[in-house]
């Protein structure tokens, strides 16, 4: 399973890349993994707000519906318009299929670095 | 605590992801539920289906116990055919649908939904009169289901055309497959063509080998409880707690053709009767807005509540969202227009015709 060092994790299974106070938003290889084929992606729009540890979009696959959580308070710059009518990008390249870009961003969670995530990632699967 | 079955070890061995299912640990899926599907409308599947009950029933008064306790009409039924009902209860509700197997005179093998084993069991013992005896055997056999348009070929490399039941809904018993006794029957969940197997709970995992081992050439894949459901939805085929009810009675459930009103008497026959025609209706219902919509959905027209949604998905054969669903009658007519409220996001729908699928025969 591969977990990029450049990114920043949560424990709800988001990545997150910032760029100055702009972040791009998606969810992890074990997170779309356990999710299994996704076949729906709910966005918000640009100009909503999200806020840090709730959630801002939702994810589908074949047999149920999961939310995705922010994990930074601010404001939806862009969204990846192609997860709307391509939500299998999800699961064939999670790193790549974004969700949103967030700016202003004025709180964040508690973040995990890759190898902190790895080990986290491990912990979970053992409780399965 | 769930219960494994039989067939638990080798679920782990091929990679399944194991979900508690019907008071049984099963795989939800070995690969991906959308791949599981397509092989099964385009090659075959293979299915543990262990978690469902068997019972048996024999003596000489069995025919006219089956008549009182179930819906649908046995009189006509012969040895090697199967049946299906719905299960009535005194107030014309569904206590279970299940299929009835005559393997021979004052014998027959009911088949029903795990999850609904014991309550059926108890509703039988508690219902059944007269010389014939119930024995619940289903901790005795494991049943795997083989399903896809090339599941008759891989059954021909296992046993000679004549011990394949020719036709849907026929079953022959005690064949011999590679040694172990089975009853092969026509049946199946999907919607598509294919074989149920009932055997010896102790060969569980060596006729699933045997039967994986003959597919392989014809890209036979296992499939886990995730693929059986979005097969039988594309199929509208209802599932007890979903179409079917403690409350809803089997017409109502749409199940008429299966709710024999001219037998003498049958339990819930005068309740069924009493309750009339019924105002809703069960009709399809295809996604045309954004989104998926799933069970228990409340659906909209005409500024008021008129229906909610029984079942849900991506259907991935279709390729489309659909759903089933009750409907006031009214609005039952193919093309009419509704919305389905997905978590308070407003989605627009279309009723079309069921099956959403059907077999080119």
């Amino acid at each position: 399973m591969n977990f990029p060092a450049e990114l920043k994790y949560t424990k709800s299974h988001e990545w997150i890349a910032f760029d100055g106070d702009t972040a791009c938003i998606g969810i992890t290889d074990y997170a779309q993994e356990e999710l299994g084929d996704l076949v729906f992606a709910n966005l918000p729009q640009a100009g909503d707000e999200v806020f840090a540890g709730e959630a801002f979009a939702d994810v589908e696959s074949v047999k149920a519906v999961s939310d995705i959580y922010s994990p930074v308070t601010g404001t939806v710059l862009e969204i990846n318009e192609e997860l709307l009518d391509h939500p299998e990008l999800i699961n064939e390249a999670p790193y790549d299929a974004w969700f949103v870009k967030v700016e202003g961003v004025s709180a964040q969670e508690d973040l995990l670095d890759a190898d902190e995530y790895a080990a986290f990632v491990e912990e979970e699967k053992a409780k399965e | 605590m769930e219960k494994k079955t039989p067939l638990y070890d080798t679920h782990v061995k091929y990679g399944g992801k194991i979900v508690p299912f019907g008071g049984f640990l099963l795989p939800v899926q070995y690969s991906s539920v959308i791949e599981e599907h397509k092989a099964v409308r385009e090659k075959a599947g293979l299915f543990d289906v262990s978690h469902m009950g068997e019972i048996t029933l024999k003596g000489p008064d069995s025919l006219k116990f089956l008549n009182h306790l179930l819906t649908n009409d046995y009189t006509s039924l012969k040895p090697g055919s199967a049946r299906y009902s719905p299960m009535a209860n005194e107030n014309g509700g569904t206590v279970d649908d299940l299929i009835v197997y005559m393997r021979g005179e004052n014998d027959y093998f009911i088949v029903v939904n795990a999850a609904n084993k014991d309550k059926d069991y108890q509703w039988m013992l508690d219902h059944v009169s007269g010389d014939c005896e119930l024995k619940d055997v289903s901790d005795s056999y494991a049943q795997i289901a083989l399903q896809g348009p090339l599941a008759y070929s891989i059954m021909l490399k296992l046993v000679p055309e004549e011990c394949l039941p020719q036709k849907n809904y026929t079953a022959i018993f005690d064949v011999d497959i590679k040694g172990i006794c089975s009853i092969i029957s026509r049946t199946g969940y999907t919607g598509e063509d294919g074989f149920e197997i009932y055997y010896p709970a102790e060969k569980a995992a060596e006729l699933w080998e045997l039967v994986m081992d003959a597919g392989k050439e014809f890209g036979l894949i296992p499939c886990g409880l995730g693929a059986r459901d979005t097969l039988r939805l594309e199929a509208a085929m209802p599932l007890y707690g979903h179409e079917l009810t403690d409350e809803l009675s089997p017409v109502e459930a749409c199940l008429t053709r299966f709710v024999k009103l001219d037998k003498d008497e049958f339990i819930g026959k005068e309740a069924i009767i009493a309750r009339g025609e019924p105002k809703e209706i069960r009709v399809g219902l295809q996604v045309t807005g954004r989104g998926i919509v799933r069970e228990h959905m409340d659906i909209y027209a005409d500024g008021r509540k008129i229906g909610h949604t029984t079942s849900g998905t991506m259907c991935p054969y279709v390729g489309k969202a659909v759903a089933m669903a009750m409907v006031e009658k009214e609005y039952s007519e193919l093309g009419t227009k509704v919305t389905v409220d997905v978590r308070g996001r407003s989605v627009e729908c279309e009723v079309v015709k069921l099956p959403f699928y059907k077999r080119q025969k």
